[in-house]
């Protein structure tokens, strides 16, 4: 048992709850990138000896995901006046509780995933498929273009939970390479969103209907 | 030698970045075209030995996209110089560094060897490709480009998701967890097989979405609509490849694993349902360009159809990709000319195109020709190929279905393409001054050469590469 990493853990599931029953786009922000630092720091507490490569990934991960991407989504908010998210395709309330469906049933249907057996005591396969189906439900649901981009980061998040069970077996510059494309993409993405907002007055992404057949 | 490849096409990005002529700039894209392709036929026909060790090289499988990459770009990038030069007063500085930095890319995904640095390499294409589409900053294009982005990174996270599992397969099974290919094909047999089957299907939507395989192909007609016509022949024809050459890679994991039985029917599923879904969209189709992505997806769908044939039509898959992609050059050049001539892409407007633009308008009826797969084009004998390893290994239901699809694609295109191309300009046409010019005929001409002679006589260089391929992708380590 490696009870610190489970507490985290738990902390990171009740994060994508809250970030699924709040409207304020600030808060949801501010959950993804506290997300974003706990998963940062979960590398420390599942190695022994921690060499310089991994806390170089984790400071880099910290980094980006704690404070260069909120940084940008913040900014990017700013310029075009969002407050809130109006009008999901499934309700705030409804939403949360499919997102806690959704965590008892990764919970239930990861133990009877064969794992190797140094794993199988830790939350990590569950929170990682809780956390991936919280960022789908997230990116499905939303109409406003940054809440999307949120639910990818989350996304993202849960993926990045998978990749710690391969903790040095992925190099430090395919990490780093993902670190990489990752921030170019949010940064394209608040390209995008101001654009968005200037052509259609509206960040809601079910303007963009012109293209269907 | 094989790291000038990657940093050719990189410093040529930079120095379009702090070039500060809108006038000169395009001409980097040819040339770095140029000494790109030159480098890539050294390293795909010379002698040399593999080099780079075990992270990065070029095996025959790399080398063939590396060679329809590197010649796709070095012919769109001349047609680059006449679209920039139809638009002087659009700042290019963006377009043409995004440009380079996408061969730059897309040469990464050719030569790793390693599936980290592949995946890092294929969303590189993606973001690299994006400003790409927006060029046009239009609405259409605003809405394109977001669609893209978001199916793009849902559907590249998830083939991250799938490499992950990949590895962990092998630290299930107790081994040395790699993402290294060689690693990978030589514990094949080891590894654990549930989390290979998970791996193989989120790789397969993953890769798949990048390819436009549908049901995750609905970014591709908005994107290849709104992006210039020289965007549309490398997304179409070299980052498809690019995703291709992915899926090459877990499918060459799972047939060494032995579990050929448990992905082909997968792969037969995907390619026919793409075919039938591009067939439903293609008939009555009203925008030209949006017919040439349902076309894409057409064609993903056979590559992939291919691959579930197994072994034996492996030699017409890997063709298949080569006169596909180079078809679509042609398709898409010729479409940007029309496009430019009549100020939009549907067929309403564009009336009597062989009257308007009489060679770009021929090269059209011939890429359309060549892409349904009439003799004596290349994708005739690639489609025959595959459809023949289809019969011969028992598949006659899906070679059946096969065969009606390329019929609907067939009649669905020529509905939309023959009343365009024939008939009488319409009626106060719009006055335009662009005719055919050197920029726009000539590299689609070059395209269709090579469509016409792989239909004809394969080139002896390019059997030999399909052949080592194929036995690359065959040989159980």
């Amino acid at each position: 048992m490696n009870s610190p990493l489970n507490a985290l853990l738990v902390v990171v599931l009740a994060l994508n709850l809250f970030a699924l029953g709040t409207s304020r786009l600030v808060t949801v922000i501010k959950i993804v990138s506290l997300q974003g630092v706990l998963l940062g720091l979960m590398p420390l507490m599942i190695e022994e000896h921690v060499e310089w490569e991994s806390l170089l990934a984790m400071g880099g991960t910290i980094l980006l995901k704690g404070a260069v991407i909120p940084w940008m989504m913040m900014r990017a908010i700013r310029e075009v006046e969002i407050r809130r998210e109006m009008e999901p395709l499934i309700g705030f309330l409804p939403s949360m509780l499919l997102g806690a469906l959704a965590t008892g049933l990764a919970l239930l249907f990861s133990k009877s995933l064969p794992l190797a057996s140094e794993h199988t005591a830790p939350l990590l396969v569950p929170a990682s498929l809780a956390t991936i189906f919280v960022g789908f439900i997230l990116l499905t649901t939303r109409a406003k273009a940054i809440t999307q981009v949120m639910g990818y980061l989350v996304l993202e998040n849960g993926i990045y939970i998978f990749g710690l069970l391969l903790l040095g077996v992925i190099p430090l510059m395919v990490e780093l390479g993902v670190l990489l494309d990752l921030f170019v993409a949010i940064f394209i993405i608040c390209i995008m969103v101001n654009h968005i907002n200037q052509a259609f007055s509206s960040l809601d992404t079910r303007r963009l209907s012109e293209l269907k057949e | 030698m094989d790291m000038a490849l990657i940093i050719t096409p990189f410093a040529a990005a930079l120095i379009a970045a702090l070039l500060p002529s809108n006038r000169w700039r395009p001409w980097l894209t040819p040339a770095a075209g140029l000494v790109h392709f030159i480098l890539a036929l050294r390293a795909v026909f010379g002698t040399a030995p593999r080099t780079g060790g075990e992270w990065v090289g070029f095996d025959p499988a790399g080398k063939l996209v590396l060679l329809l990459v590197s010649t796709l770009f070095m012919v769109t990038s001349i047609s680059l110089i006449g679209y920039l030069k139809s638009h002087p007063r659009r700042a290019n500085r963006v377009f043409v560094a995004c440009m380079l930095c996408t061969l730059g890319s897309m040469t990464m995904v050719a030569w790793s060897r390693h599936l980290g640095l592949m995946w890092v390499a294929i969303e590189a294409t993606a973001l690299c490709t994006a400003p790409l589409i927006y060029f046009n900053k239009t609405t259409r294009s605003i809405e394109a480009t977001w669609k893209y982005l978001l199916i793009g990174f849902v559907g590249i996270a998830l083939a991250l998701l799938g490499t992950f599992f990949l590895a962990y397969s092998m630290l299930h099974a107790e081994l040395k967890a790699s993402l290294v290919m060689d690693d990978l094909l030589r514990a094949a047999p080891h590894l654990s097989k549930p989390w290979l089957h998970v791996a193989f299907v989120l790789m397969l939507v993953g890769y798949g979405t990048k390819m436009g395989l549908a049901p995750m192909h609905t970014w591709k007609p908005d994107a290849y609509g709104a992006a210039p016509g020289a965007v549309g022949t490398l997304l179409s024809g070299g980052v498809t490849g690019c995703a291709f050459l992915c899926l090459l890679r877990i499918y060459q994991i799972c047939c060494a694993a032995d579990e050929f039985a448990f992905v082909s029917p997968m792969l037969v599923f995907m390619g026919l349902f793409s075919m039938a879904v591009a067939g439903v969209f293609m008939v009555g189709q009203q925008d030209y360009k949006r017919m040439l992505a349902y076309s894409s997806v057409e064609h993903m769908g056979i590559l992939v159809l291919g691959l579930g044939f197994g072994p034996a039509a492996l030699f017409g898959t890997l063709l298949h990709l080569f006169s596909n992609g180079l078809t679509k050059g042609v398709l898409f050049l010729s479409a940007a000319s029309i496009n430019r001539a009549y100020d939009s892409t549907r067929i309403d407007v564009a009336h009597g195109v062989l009257r308007r633009l009489p060679v770009s308008g021929g090269l059209f009826l011939a890429g359309f020709l060549a892409i349904t797969g009439s003799p004596p084009f290349g994708p005739f004998i690639s489609e025959f190929s595959i459809l023949n390893a289809g019969f011969g290994t028992g598949h006659f239901v899906a070679g059946g279905l096969f065969l009606f699809f390329l019929l609907v694609v067939f009649i669905g295109m020529g509905s939309t393409v023959l009343p365009m191309l024939q008939g009488r300009e319409a009626e106060p046409a719009a006055p335009s001054m662009h005719r055919d010019s050197f920029w726009t005929v000539a590299p689609p001409l070059v395209l269709l050469g090579a469509v016409l002679m792989i239909g004809l006589w394969i080139p002896v260089p390019l059997n030999d590469l399909l052949h080592s391929a194929v036995e690359f992708l065959e040989v159980q380590p």
